[in-house]
């Protein structure tokens, strides 16, 4: 067998369909995700991206079908997962600083009162990992786009998830965060699988050994197989049209694992 | 000092009273005030102040007409402030679409339940009293019922401070984190409540809410961090309450608008400073 048969999987999806007020946004999904995979999600706005997201992460529950994740309903696992929302959609004025932010990540641990020292070590570790330290007194208000997303991941990573799920991250940051950001989470997919929400398929190659493209039907493929071709119907015409990944047959099982 | 010798007169001890009862009150106004305006919800905060008219009504009703001398107008307004955080709280969780309306609708009916059972209490009952503030009601029990709220709110707002923050900033984040967001929030809501009627006799209903953002809205334009911001809304919340009663016993105004007034002022000036001096800069 290869290795990748042996490998667990991080998220298993079966039959699953989603509709929002009647208005079908997922259909007939079938996903198999490995552990430490780095797999990208792309497809045109209203595709049904965010939502496989908010599945995923027991946000919003399917109306047939099943999900696990690490092996457990999406309620039960939410704790094992990392997430980075877009950091876009925060209140700019809202008073807080850099280090109260990262402790969220935490905030499961506590019921009442103070963070104990772990959790302060923990958040100054994400923070220093992700180059942040000499920020953590600031508020979160006061640093640049890319710095309040490294802040956010630094936030998930504080959580000591195994599985990294990021919406839309490179949305209004320069170019120079994102390669750093690219940089990064290539160092954190050695330990993690990294899951990332993108409508901008040109990172896809460049990082990802995964693709999955969402347009009411959900496919995977490895990025090795990615072509202008799959491109371009990407976001437009028929999805199962260049369906040509075995990962995911529509018999719904794994005939091998990606390079 | 005028101010300060009548607060010693024995002859008046409302006064002593109000000004106990605004520093004791400051502490819950600095702490859920910049909760609330941290997370934007004045407008379910207003809702919930008016909604108290409607208690303030049945507390008199019952106690003058049907003769239920426990349930006064305090009573009655504790127990409307927190059904109205419970009904508009989960009315903000669960209206998919035009949220405001419906806790407009909400904010109409508290008032003009109130006003009909003030209508029908046997007596003549002056609802601007309750409307605007007098100070001449408080009583040395209102000053016990302060501290007991007070110590209510304060501990509560302080043992769950991170959860609070957490709903505040983050509401999905923090339910990612197993955090029951939707109890948190109206937990939060009830101790708005709470505090709302803590100063209802000194300020009013209709300004009450003033006084609970815009200390926090002054400190805002300071603070590094939500907890620097309760300090200092605390801080302003107190000078505001001392200065206004002070001025107004001086000058023989009423107490509830010289508050206001004044905190609005410092509020307007801040703002205004700020914003002048960063566009300097």
């Amino acid at each position: 067998m290869s290795a990748a048969s042996t490998q667990e999987t991080a998220v298993r999806i079966r039959d699953l369909d989603f509709a929002y007020n009647g208005t079908p946004i997922l259909e007939n999904v079938t996903l198999d995700i490995m552990a430490r995979d780095s797999l990208c999600i792309v497809g045109p706005n209203g595709g049904g991206k965010t939502t496989l997201l908010k599945l995923i992460l027991g946000l919003l529950k399917p109306n047939r079908g099943e999900i696990e994740v690490l092996g457990l309903p999406p309620e039960k696992s939410r704790l094992r997962i990392g997430y980075v929302p877009q950091y876009a959609r925060y209140d700019p004025q809202f008073p807080v600083t850099v280090l109260d932010v990262v402790l969220m990540g935490r905030l499961d641990r506590i019921f009442c009162g103070a963070y104990a020292k772990a959790d302060h070590e923990a958040a100054q570790a994400a923070l220093t990992e992700m180059g942040l330290a000499d920020l953590a007194g600031r508020l979160f208000a006061e640093i640049s786009g890319g710095q309040r997303q490294r802040v956010l991941i630094a936030r998930a990573l504080a959580a000591e998830g195994e599985l990294l799920i990021l919406d839309e991250p490179t949305a209004n940051i320069d170019a120079a965060s994102e390669e750093q950001l690219f940089k990064l989470l290539t160092k954190l997919n050695e330990r993690l699988t990294v899951m990332l929400v993108t409508h901008d398929v040109g990172f896809a190659s460049k990082f990802f050994k995964s693709i999955v493209c969402v347009n009411r039907q959900v496919v995977l493929h490895p990025t090795s197989e990615l072509t202008g071709e799959l491109i371009r119907n990407m976001y437009g015409g028929d999805i199962r049209m260049i369906r040509h990944d075995h990962r995911c047959s529509p018999e719904g099982h794994c005939t091998h694992g990606i390079s | 000092m005028e101010f300060l010798e009548a607060l010693a007169d024995p002859a008046i001890p409302f006064l002593r009273y109000a000004f106990g009862a605004g520093i004791l009150a400051s502490l819950s106004f600095g702490i859920i005030g910049t909760y609330v305006v941290a997370r934007r919800i004045t407008y379910i905060a207003g809702a919930i102040a008016h909604c108290v008219l409607g208690g303030i009504g049945a507390g008199l009703y019952c106690q003058h007409k049907l003769g239920i001398t426990w349930f006064g107008p305090l009573s009655g307004a504790i127990v409307a402030a927190l059904l109205a955080a419970i009904i508009i709280g989960l009315v903000s969780l669960h209206a998919n679409q035009r949220e405001d309306t419906a806790i407009g609708a909400l904010w109409a009916i508290g008032m003009a339940i109130g006003l009909l059972f003030i209508a029908k209490t046997p007596g003549y009952v002056e609802p601007m009293s309750y409307l605007f503030g007098n100070i001449l009601l408080i009583s040395k029990y209102d000053l016990w019922m302060v501290l007991v709220l007070d110590a209510l709110v304060v501990g509560t707002a302080t043992l769950f401070y991170h959860k609070f923050l957490a709903v505040c900033f983050d509401e999905e984040y923090a339910r990612l984190r197993g955090v029951r967001t939707d109890l948190y929030y109206l937990l939060l809501l009830c101790l708005t409540a709470l505090t709302v009627v803590l100063l209802v006799r000194v300020v009013g209903i209709v300004m009450v809410i003033a006084l609970l953002t815009l200390p926090a809205a002054v400190a805002s334009n300071f603070a590094k961090g939500l907890w620097q911001m309760m300090v200092l809304a605390t801080l302003f919340c107190i000078g505001f309450i001392g200065s206004g009663l002070a001025i107004s016993y001086n000058f023989d105004l009423p107490s509830g608008p010289t508050i206001i007034v004044i905190a609005g002022l410092v509020y307007l000036g801040t703002t205004g400073l700020r914003q002048f001096s960063s566009r300097k800069s």
